[in-house]
């Protein structure tokens, strides 16, 4: 499933990556800790998580994330947008929980 | 190649800016893609590292065309007892540093895992020096 896809179906907001929303999402990871992210995320996954700045795009970028889907109505601060579109990073937002966000994200990816 | 970067303590906004550097350096000269994944893991803790819980360091890369050798040389509190900070889950992060989604004390670890020979040497009150070599 490609980002666009994922981001129809599940009715997400599009923060900036309009032109990347082609990639295919390979998986899946969720975490606030960031260093949890770096060591154990995998390339092409999607990234959902509450954590904003801008060290978010950085990481996402470092590890060849797919995309990443802010949740709880969380939006990425001025910063993290900037390095987002200079990175080409898809970020996503939606306004539902964790919980609700990964499981409609696994129904549709596994 | 030898290259040098500055790193700034305390400076969150220009966290990963090597890293990010230091890949896309590797992906131009062609290193496999498996060693440059490892080297930024453990190159962005380690930088990172620097941001959190120092106060300036020095990020010195030597690119060969068989290996990688990064030497990350802070000045800052150091680390008392190294083999308890190389513990999962130890860390002394901050409140703030850790809203943020740092602090898990994973670092280190990830550093470990990621580097097929890697240094931690610390002088408290002075500094440390974090060196990691990764074989292509
Ligand atoms: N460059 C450094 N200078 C001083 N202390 C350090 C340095 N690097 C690591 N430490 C100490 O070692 C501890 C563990 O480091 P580690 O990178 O594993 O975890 P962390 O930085 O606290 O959290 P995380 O890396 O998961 O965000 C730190 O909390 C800190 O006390
Ligand atoms: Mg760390």
């Amino acid at each position: 499933m490609t980002v666009k896809e994922l981001a129809e179906k599940m009715n997400l907001k599009i923060f900036c990556g309009e032109t990347n929303l082609d990639r295919t999402i390979e998986g899946c990871y969720v975490s606030d800790l960031l260093s949890d992210v770096m060591g154990n995320a995998k390339s092409g996954m999607a990234w959902i998580t509450l954590q904003t700045h801008q060290n978010v795009a950085a990481i996402a970028s470092l590890k060849d994330l797919s995309c990443i889907i802010l949740v709880k109505g969380f939006e990425p601060e001025e910063d993290t947008l900037q390095h987002a579109v200079e990175e080409e990073i898809p970020v996503l937002g939606t306004s539902q929980q964790t919980f609700e966000t990964a499981g409609q994200v696994y129904q549709l990816i596994c | 190649m030898v290259f040098e970067y500055p790193v700034q303590g305390g400076d969150f906004t220009n966290a990963g800016t090597v890293s990010s550097k230091v890949k896309k350096m590797m992906r131009q000269l062609g290193v496999d893609a498996g060693v440059i994944k490892r080297t930024i893991v453990a190159l962005y803790e380690a930088e990172v590292n620097i941001v959190a819980h120092a106060y300036k360091g020095v990020i010195t890369v030597q690119l060969d065309s068989d290996k990688i050798y990064i030497k990350l040389d802070d000045e800052g509190p150091g680390i008392p007892d190294i083999n308890q900070a190389m513990q999962r889950g130890y860390s002394t992060a901050s409140p703030e540093v850790r809203e943020m989604g740092f602090g898990a004390g994973m670092g280190l670890p990830n550093i470990k895992a990621n580097s097929d020979v890697l240094e931690v040497h610390s002088v408290v009150g002075k500094g440390t020096t974090v060196e990691i070599t990764n074989n292509f």
